[in-house]
Order: C-alpha cells, then sequence, then structure tokens
C-alpha cells in the first residue's frame, strides 16, 4: 500500500482535515467523565461487573438516539494486538490507562471525531476531538452524545457534587476541555517559561505532549482545565478560550519578532531541518520531532514552500512506534524503528513533490 | 479540655501527626485546626500537579482523621475504607461521596473552585433538580429587586416563583 493510501485509510479525521487557527492550534479536544448508577466504580469491579457496564453501554448505543449522530464500532482491548493498541494510543483516541484496565473497550464514530472509552478509571469517557482551534464545537458535540447516551443510560448524579466520578477531581461537570497547540516561537525565544507559570495560576494546567515541562518535545503543549467542581461548562471553555486566545497572540507576535530581528538564524534552522528530514537514513523519535516543528514552522513563515502544513501533525503521530509498526507490518527494535522513520518521511515529503 | 493553641475555646479536633517519625498529639478547637490545615496547604501546594497535590492533601488529611478508638469509616456499598482512598486517590463507588463526605467536603474546597456543583445537570432524569436550580437564582434576583425598590420587577419575580412552586409540590418533590 501507497503511504498516502495507508495515511488517508488509518488515520483520523482529526489529523487529516485543517481546522481554524490551525498554524498554531493542532487540535481541540473536550472529554467528559460519566458513571452509571448502580454499578461501582472500575477501580474495584469484578469481570461480570465490567461486562454488565459493558452491555449496558453498547445497548444504549443501539438506541435511535445515539444511532442518529453516527455509525459507532465497539473495540475490546483484549481483543486487539500490541500494535494496534499502540495505534489508538497514538491517535489520542484512547489514554493509556485504558489499555491497563481489564474488561475496557472503546467505541468510535467511523470519522473518529466522536467515541468513547467503557471502563478507564470511570465507566464512560466520552471524548470529541477536533482539528484547529474548535473547543465549542468539540463541546456541543460531546454534549449531544452525553445527552442522547442519558436517554438510557441512568448516570450517577448528585444534586450539590454533581456527576460523581472515580477520582474527587473530575467530580462535578466530569469534564476536561483542552487545546494541543504547537509553540515553536514561544520556546525559541524564551518567554514559554514565563506563560506556562502564569497559566497556572488561574486554573488551568499545561504539559508537554510527549515529554514533560518545557522539554516537550516537538514544541507542542496542551492547555487543559483542571477545576471541574463550583464552574458550569460554559464558564470552564471561556476561562479556557481567554488563555488560549492570549496565547495565540504571543506565539504569533513572537513569530514575527523571529521573522524581523533574527531572519538569517532562523531561516538556517528550519532549512537545515528540512535538510536533514529529505535525506537522513536514520533518525530518533526525539529528533524527528524537533525538525518537523522546525519545518513547520517554516512553513508557517513561508520560508518553506511546497510542503503540507498538514506535515508535522500527520507525521507526529505516523512516526510513532505503532504506526510504523502497522505500515511496515512487522515488529521492530528501536534501531531498525529509527531506520523506518527516517525512511517513511523521506516518502512523505516526496508525496508533495509529486 | 480546652484548645492547646488558643486556650480559649474547647478543643474539639483531636488527631496525631507523624513528622519524620516524630509522633506529636494535638488538640485544637475547630478554628485553630482548620488555620493549622490551611498552613499545611499552602506548604503542600507550591509547584505541584494537581494530581500530585490530592494525594499531598489526601495524606494529610489521613493525619486529621479520627483516632484509633473510632471505627475507621467504610463505605458499606463497596467496603472501600478512608485510608483506601487516601491510598489510591479513587473512590470505590458513588456512595462513597456520601459516606465519605465529611473529610472528603475541605478537600473539595481546596482542589475545586467550591463544593457545590453549578454546571450541567442531566435533562432527562434531572427535571426537578433543574427547577429547584432555577427557583433559588429567582430568589436571589427577588431579593435585589426588592432591595433596589424595583417592585413591579419584584412582583414579576414573586409570580414566577410561585408557579415554579406549584409545580414542584404537584410533582411531590420540593
Ligand atoms: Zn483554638
Ligand atoms: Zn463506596
Amino acid at each position: 500500500m501507497s503511504l498516502s493510501d495507508f495515511l488517508s485509510q488509518a488515520s483520523s479525521k482529526w489529523l487529516r482535515d485543517e481546522g481554524p487557527e490551525s498554524d498554531i492550534v493542532i487540535s481541540s479536544r473536550v472529554r467528559i467523565a460519566r458513571n452509571l448508577a448502580g454499578h461501582v466504580f472500575p477501580l474495584i469491579a469484578t469481570e461480570s461487573d465490567k461486562q454488565a457496564v459493558l452491555d449496558e453501554v453498547e445497548r444504549a448505543v443501539h438506541q435511535p438516539h445515539v444511532a442518529q449522530l453516527g455509525r459507532f464500532e465497539m473495540l475490546k482491548m483484549g481483543n486487539l494486538s500490541a500494535v494496534e493498541q499502540a495505534v489508538l494510543v497514538e491517535k489520542h483516541l484512547v489514554s493509556p490507562a485504558l489499555l491497563e484496565s481489564s474488561g475496557s473497550a472503546v467505541i468510535l464514530r467511523d470519522d473518529e471525531e466522536m467515541g468513547m472509552m467503557v471502563n478507564e478509571e470511570d465507566h464512560l469517557r466520552l471524548q470529541c476531538l477536533l482539528p484547529g482551534y474548535q473547543l465549542d464545537a468539540a463541546y456541543s458535540l460531546a454534549e449531544r452524545l452525553d445527552d442522547a447516551l442519558e436517554e438510557s443510560l441512568d448516570y450517577s448524579f448528585d444534586e450539590t457534587r454533581g456527576y460523581l466520578t472515580a477520582c474527587p477531581t473530575n467530580v462535578g461537570t466530569g469534564m476536561r476541555a483542552s487545546v494541543m497547540v504547537h509553540l515553536p516561537a514561544l520556546v525559541l525565544t524564551g518567554s514559554i517559561q514565563r506563560i506556562l507559570s502564569a497559566v497556572t495560576h488561574v486554573g488551568l494546567a499545561v504539559r508537554g505532549i510527549y515529554g514533560e515541562g518545557t522539554d516537550a518535545l516537538g514544541n507542542l503543549f496542551q492547555i487543559s482545565n483542571q477545576i471541574t467542581l463550583g464552574q458550569s461548562e460554559q464558564e470552564i471553555l471561556s476561562n479556557l478560550h481567554g488563555v488560549a486566545k492570549q496565547i495565540i497572540d504571543h506565539e504569533r507576535i513572537a513569530r514575527q519578532h523571529l521573522l524581523q530581528q533574527n531572519k538569517d538564524p532562523i531561516e538556517d534552522r528550519v532549512c537545515r531541518s528540512f535538510g536533514i528530514l529529505a535525506y537522513a537514513r536514520q533518525i530518533d523519535s526525539k529528533e524527528a520531532m524537533q525538525r518537523l516543528s522546525d519545518v513547520r514552522l517554516g512553513i508557517d513563515l513561508e520560508i518553506i514552500k511546497g510542503v503540507s502544513a498538514n506535515i508535522l501533525k500527520e507525521l507526529m503521530v505516523a512516526t510513532q512506534p505503532g504506526f510504523l509498526q502497522k505500515y511496515y507490518e512487522h515488529e521492530m527494535t528501536p534501531g531498525e524503528r529509527d531506520v523506518k522513520r527516517a525512511s517513511m518521511i523521506r516518502e512523505r515529503l516526496r508525496m508533495d513533490q509529486g | 479540655m480546652l484548645c492547646e493553641q488558643c486556650g480559649q475555646r474547647p478543643a474539639s479536633v483531636h488527631y496525631t501527626e507523624i513528622v519524620q517519625g516524630k509522633k506529636n498529639e494535638y488538640h485544637l478547637c475547630e478554628v485553630c485546626a482548620s488555620q493549622k490545615g490551611q498552613a499545611a496547604y499552602q506548604a503542600l501546594a507550591g509547584p505541584f500537579s494537581v494530581n500530585q497535590l490530592l494525594s499531598g492533601l489526601l495524606h494529610f488529611d489521613s493525619t486529621v482523621a479520627p483516632r484509633s478508638d473510632a471505627p475507621a469509616p467504610r463505605c458499606e456499598h463497596c467496603g472501600l475504607t478512608f485510608a483506601q482512598f487516601v491510598k489510591i486517590g479513587q473512590f470505590g463507588c458513588a456512595h462513597c461521596y456520601e459516606t465519605f463526605a465529611e473529610p472528603l467536603g475541605p478537600l473539595l474546597k481546596r482542589v475545586q473552585s467550591s463544593d457545590h456543583h453549578t454546571g450541567k445537570i442531566p435533562k432527562r432524569r434531572g427535571g426537578a433538580m433543574t427547577l429547584r436550580r432555577e427557583l433559588n437564582q429567582l430568589r436571589k434576583e427577588l431579593q435585589v429587586s426588592v432591595m433596589e425598590e424595583r417592585f413591579e420587577e419584584a412582583a414579576q419575580l414573586r409570580d414566577r416563583i410561585r408557579g415554579l412552586e406549584q409545580h414542584l409540590s404537584s410533582d411531590g418533590n420540593v
């Protein structure tokens, strides 16, 4: 199979499509935790308890309210190979914790924009994941799924505490909204540290998508709400909007500053990275992420032309171990993966020139 | 026994704290105990993430738990004890929220923005709750309009409140 066919078949809609502000915002996600009344939480549930929850959820998904939202398919984690499980995690469709939990499953709509994890930490974790800056759209999709499921499921809900979750850090709305942002200029100009610490003071959290703290690989960060109780969904979203917009503005200003004040070094950096990606014969994932981030910045600053802007998002996922092994259809040692990763990146760059 | 901190109010909170292997017993009034809790929280809140913060707080709270002469609280529905919750950071079932309501309240106030849900209510099962919340909101608005002497508005609000109250009592769930 050609790489372009593979990528279009194997990747989710959020990876293929562009969205608003996609020069900086890679994706927007809303997750909602729900539990079913009358069942103990997965933490202490037996296999038969978990099966009962799974059956109840599966019945609910086949009810007309949910069915009219699209075609859903259930994948039980226990029935998947290690590579298939890894691919789901790499596409951000399931959490690593779901793989650890027995009797767990993911139910996905065919475009993979909407879905739910079953028997993770909570009975249900609904998820909507959209390309670019579309927080409100992601929430309204998640809310429609939530309402449709509630037509036939009895949620654990308390008037004072809200939706009851296994961990009290999620109780109340049960909602985590987040945006994934690419902030190369803020990292290069050294202002990232100040901004990240400011964000944590307003009840939001920032973490690297790959790697921790300011060592975030590929300059990719996730900004999300920490508070779930005492604020309404709308308040949480508007808080996050306020901060995300400021960060986007800061990043744009930093990019212009780089282009005006440091034109030669930034062009050199971007073009060197492009050269390495175009010609390297082996590359580890850490270097690949950094070079892809440089090239994406180069595309956004119009230093590099004729390469699709989607390349960062697509390759940051496709060059992960699970995806590589799926594409080349065999298990690989880390050394072998570095060779195949370089090969896949070269092939992807040729796609744009062909 | 009087509070050993202020010596004025009766000591109602008794607990032992173990710091670096050294055991201290405290007998405090509620005011001094909560101040002490606040200080411990400030020290913990430093550069931690919420999850670390939570487990830090839980471990602090475990030292405030009743001494061993009282039976350890255990959730009747799932069997989880508070000590287990402190260790794992997760509840076993929805009833744990009632069972451990007392130690949970202050904890929620610290890691969340309050201990009261103000967000979404389930659409199908939450009908009466939605009405009660609307009723509370209208009562607040009524107070404001009376204070500001906007009597026409107040009369309208009063009518809406009566309507809601009747609706709720006819459903038998005020
Ligand atoms: Zn005192
Ligand atoms: Zn319980």
